[in-house]
């Protein structure tokens, strides 16, 4: 076979931007037929963006895409599908009171008449083919979360797939429903089939896949063959040359115990384990950051110590407040922990979400935190208004007026309002998730450096992060999640980018040991 | 006794049937997501207008044509409540505007319209309007078997063809919905458009489509209580009690439980509770006051909604994208 013949997909030089973000720069690289090929990377490394642009949730902005040496224009999934290129997302595009077979049979041209039974055959060859179980005639809500995703696959199968694209696969599985999730995949390789599976595990990429593509920052990095790889290798070329910062990072001043997490366990909407049995401590007067790829529990470790989440039991978040009196913040409602004296405050990742409300000014923003102030029917208005002034001066908040809807304003901006809100309220614990995500340099070393200043004043402040870069110029010190455990607590001071990358992707196993 | 149980199942079922053409509208709407209050408004328009279209027929002709009569009055019917259908779509699909406000302007201008309408006709006639002609038409009973079978002529073939045109239509429908490819991808869109739209299902042109044959059905709802359970007669008065029946169509929907075979059944419960006051007071001696009746289906519905909610069954539950508006995802 020449090579001409063995290349299912090429991308020459295709690049995507958002706004003024680019997504994917100049990505040059070709896929193989009947591989499983992986695609790694960090958070927003262009992943899935590359592969929405495959399977038509996308278009490029420049650069072309061949498949089978012909170049093809995909403007819709529909167009993916007709080339045989199916994608299975991380969310199930799925209808819940649906049968497995109503749900392949969704929107396939053919007879008016639905031939239930002609579908449910098709579908259990394909299930015999490459080792699939499932029941087509089991509705949607009843299946597990694996079931599900093999019925995604069925799904683009039936519609005649012949290269297959799966969005962090693993990610919502056990280590069995992944082996058996492996085993089908090599059995579709051996079908011809290609697959890609995109994914920030090393030791899955290292199990399952034949070569491995490396994108970082958007920009393609170089495909090594799997047989040669191994997890350092592959974590080096992930994160990259080590970029200087210069952030400050003052020692930490007498720190305090303010926050002790103990045995913190979550669990997801699908009964999954979210976070699992999370102890650490935080210190006022330190930052400590949070790492993670995301999705690991960043945002439910948060929400769960705001009181916004449903733990399980034996989970305990002890506050040490100011005055020496002991909380559990367990089980009190946001609304009682700020009665309780507990200074906590919040910045959700979702700015304009859960954070801030965008038809509202900076002067209603500031009203959400201060209704409690006055004790009358009408709002509290002149606090507010101070407030709201003060954080436009101190932050440099460019807005037209106080009481321009903040969802006008620019991504840095809106940040800086819910930051200088949350700053107001004096917290004893200031915990931030991706507050410099979207923002340009200068904002961001704006947050920076009231982050320190907090620092500086004694507050405990937990910063969760997805730059490595960042965190390990910013942070005293650095506890990584992998998979809702926590894998390590390192120094920020010296610690390397390779090895929190490492703890990252590799869970260590009971002994200490990483199992790779 | 009997002989007043009778007529309240003749009121019962006739009405039943108009119910159930009116909800089975809304209900196909409804699976497509959309949750339209604009029922009552769009009933009254198509009541006004098939009304008035074959009142000037009838008034223009010297011998009219029974065939032509229910063309012209099912098709005018059907086509000016498609037209309602066609403006809440476009205000809630194309421009995307929240469908509860959309809904209920709908019905007041539908009102609004159809009152306007009738003053203006009811001024432009001697004063009685009446179309006896129509209502004959309309109100033909089939030869043998509303007469030989007793009680069962009485009670069910004591009515005109609009009664078991309904019936027919509420089959076709569980049909289509249940058996069809179109009616399977009906029901995605209203299950979850965002999946329908990766399967290649165009949201928009089934969530038009569906608001437009649905208020069609609704349309032809409204001739069919003129012409049978209003008996064929006309006053501006009337739009008020089509809009009350429009209300009760749209509570009916959700007492079925989305499913167009319960709207059979489920009409017949709300028709009985709604005119018991009428019937009772002769049969048992019994005074209800009307409003207390008329407040029974509404309280069964709301009942209905508890005791489902609590079960927490997946399949009894609407549409689960219903009075959403979908946006494709962009970053």
């Amino acid at each position: 076979m020449d090579t001409q013949n063995k290349i299912a997909v090429s991308f020459r030089g295709v690049t995507k931007t958002f706004g003024s973000v680019y997504a994917n720069r100049d990505v040059t690289m070709e896929i193989h037929k009947g591989e499983i090929l992986s695609l790694l990377g960090e958070n927003g490394s262009g992943k899935t963006t590359l592969m929405n642009m495959l399977s038509g949730i996308y278009c490029p902005d420049a650069g072309e895409i061949y498949l089978d040496g012909k170049q093809v224009t995909i403007r819709s999934p529909q167009d993916a599908h007709a080339l045989g290129i199916g994608m299975i997302h991380q969310h199930f595009k799925l209808v819940d009171v649906f049968t497995a077979a109503e749900n392949v049979l969704l929107g396939v041209k053919g007879r008016e008449i639905l031939n239930v039974a002609e579908a449910t055959e098709k579908i259990n060859t394909i299930c015999r083919t490459y080792g699939f179980e499932i029941d087509p005639s089991m509705k949607v809500y009843d299946m597990t979360v694996s079931q599900k995703q093999t019925l995604e696959i069925v799904k683009a199968l039936y519609r005649g797939a012949n290269i297959l694209i799966l969005d962090e696969p693993t990610a919502v599985l056990t280590p069995q429903e992944t082996d058996k999730l492996f085993s089908v995949l090599r059995e579709m390789r051996k079908d011809g089939k290609t697959v890609i599976i995109i994914t920030h595990k090393l030791h899955e990429v290292l199990a399952v896949s034949d070569r491995v593509a490396i994108l970082r920052k958007g920009e393609y990095v170089d495909t090594v063959e799997t047989a040669t790889a191994n997890e350092q290798i592959l974590t080096e070329l992930m994160v990259g040359q080590k970029v200087e910062l210069n952030i400050e990072r003052p020692a930490p001043e007498n720190p305090v115990l303010r926050l002790q997490v103990e045995h913190l366990t979550v669990k997801g909407h699908e009964g999954e384990t979210v976070l699992e049995d999370v102890s650490f401590d935080a210190y006022g007067g330190e930052i400590l950051g949070i790492a993670g790829i995301s999705g690991c529990g960043q945002k439910e470790l948060l929400e769960s110590i705001a009181g916004l989440q449903h733990v399980e039991a034996g989970s305990k978040v002890l506050y040490d407040a100011p005055d020496g009196t002991k909380e559990d913040l367990i089980g009190k409602d946001p609304k009682k922990i700020k009665e309780l004296g507990v200074a906590l405050s919040f910045v959700p990742e979702d700015r304009l979400g859960m954070g801030l409300v965008g038809g509202m000014g900076m002067v209603g923003n500031m009203q959400l935190r201060n209704y409690t102030m006055r004790k009358s029917i009408l709002a509290e208005i002149k606090h507010s208004k101070e407030l709201a002034e003060q954080i436009r001066e101190e932050l440099g908040v460019v807005t037209p007026s106080l009481n321009t809807p903040v969802r006008r304003l620019s991504g840095g901006n809106v940040q800086k309002v819910l930051v200088g809100r949350e700053i107001a309220s004096a917290p004893a614990v200031l915990m931030t998730a991706y507050a410099v995500r979207g923002l340009d340099i200068g904002a961001s070393y704006t947050i920076y450096h009231l982050l320190n200043k907090q620092k500086a004043k004694g507050v405990a402040v937990i910063f969760v992060g997805e730059d490595l870069d960042v965190l390990v110029a910013l942070c005293d010190r650095i506890m990584v999640l992998c998979d809702g455990k926590v894998n390590g607590i390192v120094d920020g001071r010296t610690a390397t980018k390779e090895e929190i990358g490492y703890l990252m992707t590799n869970l260590k196993t009971e002994g200490g040991e990483s199992n790779g | 006794m009997i002989e007043n149980l009778i007529p309240w199942l003749q009121q019962g079922f006739k009405f039943a049937a108009f119910l159930a053409l009116a909800a089975l509208g809304e209900l196909l709407i409804e699976k497509s997501g959309s949750l339209n209050l604009g029922t009552p408004g769009t009933m009254c328009v198509g009541a006004a207008t098939g009304f008035i279209s074959v009142y000037r027929y009838v008034a223009a002709v010297e011998e009219p044509n029974a065939f032509v009569l229910i063309v012209l009055a099912l098709g005018v019917s059907f086509l000016s409540a498609m037209l309602m259908g066609a403006l809440y779509s476009f205000f809630t699909v194309t421009l995307r505007i929240n469908q509860n406000v959309i809904g209920l302007i709908i019905t007041i201008f539908g009102v609004g319209l159809a009152k306007f309408l009738s003053d203006y006709f009811v001024k432009s006639t001697s004063g009685n309007v009446r179309c006896d002609e129509a209502h004959r038409v309309f109100t033909a009973k089939i030869p043998f078997l509303s007469e030989e079978l007793g009680v069962v002529s009485k009670v069910l073939f004591n009515y005109g063809f609009m009664f078991y045109l309904s019936i027919a239509l509420a089959v076709v429908v569980a049909l289509f919905l249940n058996r069809t490819r179109t009616g399977l991808n009906l029901r995605a869109v209203g299950e979850n458009p965002a999946t329908a739209d990766a399967a290649g299902i165009s949201v928009t042109r089934y969530r038009y489509l569906a608001a437009c044959i649905g208020s069609g059905l609704v349309g032809l709802a409204g001739i069919f209580c003129t012409m049978e359970f209003k008996s064929g007669a006309w006053a501006v008065a009337d739009i008020d009690s089509i809009e009350a029946f429009g209300w009760l169509a749209v509570a009916l929907v959700i007492f079925a439980l989305w499913k167009p075979m319960n709207l059979l059944w489920g009409s017949l419960v709300f028709s009985i509770c709604y005119w018991a006051y009428m019937y009772l007071p002769k049969m048992l001696g019994i005074n209800v006051p009307t409003d207390l009746a008329q407040m029974l289906p509404y309280v069964i519905t709301i009942l209905v909604l508890i005791v489902t909610n609590l079960r927490k069954n997946r399949e009894s539950q609407g549409p689960a994208a219903l009075g959403q508006s979908y946006f494709r995802e962009e970053r």
